[in-house]
């Protein structure tokens, strides 16, 4: 079986394809580089997406965080739950952890507040 | 006097400032209208910025992070919730803030960094009631990812342009339903990424060659009617689909927001509705310099912060007199080719021309000519209106040649 994967690790979006022999990967064609490669082998078998978003601070104001890692694809809304329900101490760095642990990934902030 | 005052502090006023600093122009001042800098990548929470740069995947604030923090460490100076009302053709800029009134500096060269706005909704033309609930996408990026505000909950999106694809997966990811995106064109002008990672995961179907033709409602939309449209764009009459939706986001494109120039009297392009410029984004007007999305609409920030090092060293020239002027030669583009920056060549150096394409094209070939000589042939397998292509051109190809035209050819 082939499967036509966009690849999404650069603005560029290589249409790879993918040959598949039940859930075994046979080859990898159309990438541009080698992380379109390593993109539509994880995309076969457990695809992940790196989550961005905002938390609400202390004095009721946002700050933008993302997941330091992507984290399973599945376990996209649940994360949002999550994080919508977290509150940031103020004072907020770039960088800062915001949550420890989710799906594998650690919760940082991507802007600062004072 | 300022030696330099660069008007807006998003990504292309910081990279100009850090490279006129860079080239030692020490005595800047950066005008910026919001009150903070970075422009709109404050907004712009997702990722995808920054890999031509950094090499590796920013935020739009973390990107913003990098520039402002070294705008900083350099002590470049910032007026910021200051909004310039004027420039003059002496180089004279007029600003107020709250803290100052309204004041004057004279510059010795300016650059323009406002970058652009959203075409909004009265620019569209579209039918029936006028109720509340129709945003531009990047409007609801701010309420939602700034100020904490949904603006709906049953979204319509017209136009796929990457700001309306970012906004489909926002929304649905705080939690509102969104029912389609319409695209008046047969393709979309976002980036193929956006359409995987915005659409397609979130099941959000794309509707393309599709437009909105009327709202309903009447104190709140309740409603879109959306039809097909023809090859010239027209809405097919038996293809008019209700959709019940109580928000309609517009993503129909980007416009330089220019008016501060119609002071000093610089050339305006009819085509990018920014300046016409040098290789060192120099306008027609003597010593004003522009950049970013105020000169031509980006896709990649990245090729911003590189206009406003461009613009921030040409500036840096010119304030201290090395700025050289040998030549005259001027781009010309066939159509298939929309516009190219800069537009002219008047120093001799290696120079990089960005240009756009009018239309998808398949098979092509870009081809440079020198007068009549073929300088540069570069085959594409596809090149479509939303990339933005460069070339190179080398110096020892401008001798003795007075236009570059820029022409793609389509290959049998
Ligand atoms: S294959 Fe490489 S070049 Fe192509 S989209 Fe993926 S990361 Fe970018």
């Amino acid at each position: 079986m082939k499967k036509e994967l966009t690849c999404i690790a650069c603005p560029l979006g290589c249409t790879v394809t993918v040959t598949l022999k039940g859930k075994e990967i046979i080859s990898v064609e159309g990438n541009t580089c080698p992380r379109g490669k390593e993109y539509a082998i994880t995309e076969c078998i457990a695809p992940v997406r790196t989550v961005t978003t905002t938390v609400k601070c202390t004095d009721g104001s946002l700050v933008a965080v993302k997941t330091a890692r992507p984290i399973p694809k599945d376990k996209m809304m649940e994360a949002m739950r999550i994080i919508n329900y977290t509150v940031a101490t103020l004072p907020i760095s770039v960088g800062d952890v915001i949550i420890e642990e989710l799906f594998g990934s650690s919760v940082v902030a991507t802007a600062e507040k004072q | 006097m300022t030696d330099l005052v660069i008007i807006g502090g998003g990504p292309a006023g910081m990279s100009a400032a850090i490279s006129a600093y860079e080239n030692g122009v020490k005595d800047i001042l950066i005008l910026e209208r919001d009150d903070s800098l970075g422009g709109i990548l404050r907004q712009c929470i997702h990722n995808g910025f920054g890999l031509h740069k950094f090499k590796e995947e920013l935020t739009g604030p973390e990107y913003a992070h990098r520039y402002a923090k070294r705008v900083r460490e350099l002590g470049i100076p910032v007026k910021l919730n200051t909004m310039v009302l004027e420039i003059t053709e002496d180089k004279r800029v007029i600003a107020t803030n709250s803290h100052d009134g309204i004041f004057e500096i004279q510059a010795k060269a300016i650059i323009l960094a406002m970058g652009c706005r959203e075409r909004a909704k009265g620019a569209l033309n579209i039918g029936g009631s006028r109720p509340a609930g129709v945003y531009t996408a990047g409007t609801a990026q701010k309420l939602v990812n700034m100020k904490g505000y949904m603006p709906g909950k049953e979204i319509v999106i017209l136009g796929s342009g990457d700001i309306g694809l970012i906004m489909a997966r926002r929304m649905t990811l705080e939690g509102a339903h969104v029912k389609a995106v319409c695209e008046l064109m047969p393709y979309s002008s976002g980036l193929a990424r956006n359409i995987q990672q915005c659409l397609k995961d979130f099941d959000i179907p794309l509707r393309l060659s599709h437009t909105v033709v009327a709202l309903h409602g009447g104190d709140r939309l309740t409603g879109v009617t959306i039809a097909r449209v023809d090859e010239s764009r027209r809405p097919i009459k038996e293809t008019y689909e209700y959709v019940s939706c109580d928000t309609l986001l517009l993503s129909c494109g980007l416009i330089p927001e220019n008016e501060l120039v119609s002071g000093i009297g610089a050339d305006i392009s009819p085509v990018t509705s920014g300046s016409i410029v040098d290789q060192d984004r120099h306008t027609s007007a003597e010593g004003v310099f522009s950049c970013g999305n105020v000169l031509h609409v980006h896709d990649l920030v990245d090729y911003v912060s590189e206009e406003g090092e461009i613009a921030g060293k040409g500036a840096a020239s010119y304030i201290q007199g090395t700025d050289v002027r040998n030549t005259d030669i001027k781009i010309s583009v066939d159509g298939k080719i929309r516009y190219s920056v800069p537009q002219r060549i008047t120093e001799k150096k290696d120079v990089t021309l960005y240009f756009r394409v009018s239309g998808v094209y398949k098979n092509v070939r870009v081809n440079i000519y020198g007068d009549d000589k073929l300088l540069i042939s570069r085959k594409k397998q596809r090149v479509a209106p939303s990339e933005m292509e460069t070339v190179k051109i080398n110096r020892d190809m401008l001798d003795n040649i007075s236009e570059l035209s820029l022409k793609l050819e389509v290959v049998q």
